[in-house]
């Protein structure tokens, strides 16, 4: 009795270890969606420790997007853009895609106007952020929701 | 690499603020996705885009994989003097092509 009643504790253990194992390995491959704590670290990982506030940039997206896979984004940020005082960069992070980074873009006082576009991924309804890095150090930020109805990355390749 | 489009004034008046915009084909494979073999399609994009005005850096973007695919990017820049815009893309593996536009500054 003993040794069948062990043997079949360690076989469900092994169960138990193995179906650990696979749900981590799926875990591994599956496009795991980043969270808003690792856009938090990303936004550290930019701009260091610098207090960050609302405000002088400006994101555009449309708040409705059919698509996903390209979605129109401007960033324009409230700077005079001179020697003394210029815009130097500027970020776009996101929540939920596989990784929270999206752009960032490094100006001068040479771009003459704080302003750059682009066309985006978006793998889900969430909070876009851009934070821009001035000339003084300090950081500013906007963000914007946006609810995608047919989300990038999951789609199947031709 | 590509095919790249760009458009940048033909002329423009001294310190006048110009919009560049920029097109580069590219699949800016994620490698998220998952291919019919069931296998993840590797990585494939660009991942720096630097513009230059006459050997001076005006503008530069480091891309991730949530940039769409075709790279499209639009900025701007001061005409300082009639000279050349140089425009490169970078992709992962380290290939780069560059591409040129002149302007002239009255």
């Amino acid at each position: 009795m003993t040794p069948s009643r062990l043997s079949r504790r360690k076989m469900l253990q092994a169960a138990g270890a193995l179906a650990g194992t696979g749900g981590f390995l799926r875990l591994a491959i599956r496009p795991a969606a980043a969270t808003p704590e690792m856009m938090q670290e990303a936004v550290r990982n930019a701009v260091g420790e610098a207090p960050i506030k609302k405000g002088k940039v400006k994101i555009d997206l449309p708040p409705l997007v059919e698509n996903g896979n390209s979605v129109p984004c401007t960033v324009s940020v409230d700077s005079p853009m001179t020697r003394a005082d210029h815009v130097k960069a500027i970020h776009i992070f996101n929540e939920k895609n596989p990784q929270p980074n999206v752009i960032s873009v490094q100006l001068g006082p040479r771009a003459g106007r704080a302003a750059f576009s682009t066309r985006i991924r978006l793998a889900d309804t969430q909070t876009v952020t851009a934070i821009a890095e001035m000339s003084d150090g300090t950081c500013w930020s906007d963000d914007i929701y946006v609810i995608v109805t047919l989300a990038a990355c999951i789609e199947e390749p031709n | 690499m590509a095919r790249a489009l760009i458009h940048v004034p033909a002329t423009a008046k001294r310190g006048e603020i110009i919009e560049i915009k920029t097109l580069i084909s590219h699949v800016m494979e994620t490698g998220y996705r998952i291919g019919v073999t069931g296998a993840p399609i590797p990585r494939d994009i660009i991942t720096d885009f630097v513009c230059t005005y006459d050997g001076e850096k005006v503008f530069r973007a480091r891309l991730f994989p949530a940039i769409a695919a075709n790279p499209y990017i639009t900025f701007f820049t001061v005409a300082t003097a009639s000279g050349t815009l140089t425009f490169s893309w970078t992709d992962q593996h380290g290939a780069t092509q560059v591409q040129t536009a002149a302007i002239t500054v009255e």
